[in-house]
């Protein structure tokens, strides 16, 4: 008699809940996996190898495209690793719009996790949704940097320019015109805090909107509780972080436990769950959002009080302005100087970490006094999270592979690197 | 020899009659289901093919006619290609027994339940037939779904059934409908309340519709059953599908809500008479229910689906099925005019 064999499953890098390219080897018994392998590197990049061969300033692009969900997050991690290799630290406002720009990219990364999380459970309105409140977000990085995804705003000493007061409205098109156009351009009124003030003071509703939808949904519910549980134990010794970890009840945030920027000065709790399943994680990310919205609140609250210089003024290290270059000679050669060569950083390592959307974002760079990094080693935790795969999946059911792929939040830009 | 002859055009002429127009209505709610969802999910859904995107179900069954079917290699071709054809003729074939209207209907035959059942239940060989002749594990999965999921709520639906024809006391769909007659309180759906709910959920179950969409689960299994299929093979699976749709609401309209029957007292005029309109109004108004479904709802886990058909609705039908009879023997509920 023939000997009934477990068969395996190619999952990915082609499949719809892949999120982008994680491949995955799934060996089956029917429905219910015995083992789950997780390929990776088919996004690769070599960006840390890229950084070592450019001058400092120059990667902080790069950084947006590690994680292309939280560009704002990583580029502030790098950031800080070069400003702490040079001595200097950021003006107060220029920390306070870090804050502002931190908090936004979590919105940003937490709306796209749950549309594309209710995506993969099915649930395809929740996705939609979260769109369309991410338009409006994506548009406050386009006015301050032009790019919407992409934005290279924080630099070294600072952030590139100040926040625009004027914010930029909708022009009228075929496709937005009449009242559609007017109600678009309704907070586009005033400053860009004017439009961040509106948008929090609305946004609150929004996410009662989607968990209207989900959180007391009993097929939501009979999908994601009891699903993908971890320990805090687990947690601690497969290194989690960001909601993964706090999803299983321990309140580790490095905004509070290592304050960076302004977060010592504003207000804010961590949510944290009980059950460590995909539910709490769930329940974790609707809570941040709301907590993150307070935050932006509070820095556009401040940020209005305090004008100021928002990046530093030592030439050195930063531009000059481009009208100074004009009739400046000194300018002209500062500039000359930074674009070629860029800075010399005095020898030394260190390790700046972030609280990103989705858990410690860590750069960890050593300098041997020249214009360029000697190395750059990125700590993404989606690559952490991804390597609990294997145990935390199995005896669960394909379907419940999904779900797991969600909650991890995982991003292949940051993994693959 | 020429009355045979006839009879056989009369016939044939009466079967395209439902058909066209069925296949047209397919193509008009794949719209309507395009256009609802869009404006449930804040966006616009098709507005660029003809007027308002009325053409657009139109210019998607023309891009399908004219792609490649492509058959996978070590695919049992006889195979591949005779399942959409399985899955298409029976959800078509159940048409037959449908009752439009007050005697308007192709063959009036008693055992028309009967007839539907089986017809309804054939269609799961085609999509076991697609998922095992394709040689895809993915496709092998979804067949292996749908073959468990339909064949468990095929018998909650069939309970409903039971419940319906105790109280109609026949198996004719004319007579089930006549049966109601009196106005909206003496249609079925008020004794039969949780059969109603049962009938019309286990039908979004064997449709393999949103939140019970595992068969083709977008997102675990990419398109299950029919993920090989491309082209006019692909197209005859839709249409299956989207037939077999609107033959649930119209047959829910019938079974529960009167079929043709007005919801108004019949000294209203002409809206308090019985005609295809209601029906049509009736099994419009389902059908939304199933878009709205899908617009709206989480998917259900296969072990989770069996769980609900065999530990709830079993159950509940079971018991109804007593009460239904119990309903019967003391009078309660007595067949209309």
């Amino acid at each position: 008699m023939e000997e009934i064999r477990n068969y395996t499953m190619n999952f990915g890098p082609q499949h719809p809940a892949a999120h982008g390219v994680l491949r995955l080897i799934l060996e089956m018994d029917g429905e219910v996996v015995v083992r789950a392998d997780p390929h990776i590197g088919l996004l690769h990049r070599g960006t840390e190898k890229l950084a070592e061969s450019k001058p400092f300033s120059q990667s902080i692009g790069y950084m947006d495209r590690l994680d292309y969900v939280s560009m704002m997050c990583s580029e502030h991690a790098y950031v800080r690793a070069i400003e702490k290799l040079l001595g200097i630290q950021a003006p107060p406002r220029a920390q306070y719009i870090r804050t502002l720009f931190d908090e936004i990219t979590r919105i940003l990364n937490h709306l796209m996790w749950v549309g594309s999380n209710a995506l993969d459970l099915g649930a395809m309105a929740v996705f939609l949704y979260a769109f369309r409140e991410r338009e409006e977000l994506m548009d406050c990085y386009e006015a301050v940097s032009g790019a919407r995804m992409h934005a290279t705003y924080y630099r070294p000493g600072g952030v590139y320019r100040d926040l625009p007061t004027q914010m930029p409205q909708y022009r009228e098109s075929p496709w937005h015109k009449g009242e559609d156009l007017k109600r678009l351009n309704q907070w586009r009124q005033g400053s860009m805090l004017d439009f961040l003030d509106a948008f929090s003071e609305d946004f609150p509703h929004k996410v009662d909107e989607y968990e209207e939808l989900l959180t007391n949904n009993r097929i939501w519910k009979q999908r994601t509780v009891g699903i993908g549980v971890v320990s805090p134990e687990q947690a601690r010794a497969w290194g989690m972080t960001g909601p993964m970890l706090r999803g299983s009840g321990i309140a580790w945030d490095l905004r509070k436990k290592q304050p960076y920027a302004a977060y010592a000065d504003v207000d804010f709790d961590i949510p944290v769950g009980a059950n460590g399943d995909c539910y709490d994680r769930y329940l974790v990310r609707m809570a941040e959002m709301r907590q993150s919205n307070r935050i932006i609140r509070q820095c556009v609250e401040w940020l209005r009080r305090n004008p100021g210089p928002v990046i530093l003024e030592s030439h050195k290290i930063i531009p000059p302005q481009r009208a100074d270059m004009k009739e400046d000679m000194e300018a002209l050669i500062h500039h000359f100087k930074l674009f070629t060569e860029g800075y010399t950083v005095p020898a030394g390592e260190c390790y700046s970490a972030v609280e990103a959307p989705k858990g410690e974002f860590g750069v960890y760079m050593i300098s041997d006094g020249a214009n360029k990094p000697f190395r750059v080693k990125v700590r993404a935790p989606g690559f952490v999270h991804l390597s609990s795969m294997d145990e935390i999946v199995r005896g669960h059911m394909l379907a419940d592979v999904v779900a797991m792929i969600g909650t991890y939040d995982v991003v292949f830009g940051e993994i693959d690197r | 020899m020429l009355a045979q002859l006839l009879l056989v055009l009369w016939t044939l002429a009466k079967v395209l009659a439902i058909t066209l127009p069925l296949v047209i209505a397919v193509a008009m709610f794949v719209y309507w289901e395009r256009k609802v969802i869009g404006w449930m999910h804040v966006r616009m859904g098709p507005n660029q093919v003809g007027p308002l995107g009325l053409l657009q179900a139109f210019a998607d069954v023309v891009k399908l006619l004219i792609k490649e079917i492509v058959v996978p290699t070590n695919a049992n071709r006889f195979l591949f290609f005779l399942a959409p054809m399985l899955a298409l003729v029976p959800a078509l074939a159940a048409w037959a027994v449908i009752p439009f209207s007050d005697g308007l209907v192709l063959s009036n035959i008693n055992a028309g339940v009967l007839y539907l059942l089986a017809m309804t239940s054939m269609g799961v060989y085609g999509i076991i037939l697609a998922g095992w002749a394709s040689n895809s594990r993915y496709a092998l999965l979804g067949a292996m779904r749908s073959a468990a999921q339909m064949v468990s709520y095929e018998l909650a639906m069939g309970l409903a059934l039971v419940c319906v024809l105790v109280l109609a006391g026949s198996l004719n769909l004319s007579r089930i409908v006549e049966a109601q007659g009196g106005g909206l309180l003496h249609w079925f759906w008020l004794p039969l309340l949780p059969m109603a709910v049962i009938y019309f959920v286990s039908g979004t179950a064997e449709t393999n519709r949103a939140p019970f969409d595992v068969a083709e689960g977008e997102s675990e299994i990419v398109a299950g059953f029919h993920v090989e299929y491309s082209g006019s093979a692909f197209a005859l699976f839709f249409l299956a599908e989207y037939a077999n749709m609107i033959l649930v609401a119209f047959l829910a309209s019938i079974l529960f809500f009167g079929g043709w029957l007005s919801p108004f007292p019949s000294t209203w005029g002409p809206i308090g008479q019985g005609s295809f309109f209601w029906l049509l109004t009736k099994a419009f108004l389902l059908a939304f229910l199933f878009l709205w479904f899908r617009a709206s709802f989480p998917r259900y886990r296969y072990d989770q689906i069996m769980r609900l058909g065999w530990k709830v609705f079993i159950p509940i039908a079971l018991v109804w099925v007593l009460v239904a009879g119990l309903l019967k023997y003391f009078h309660i509920v007595t067949p209309g005019a």
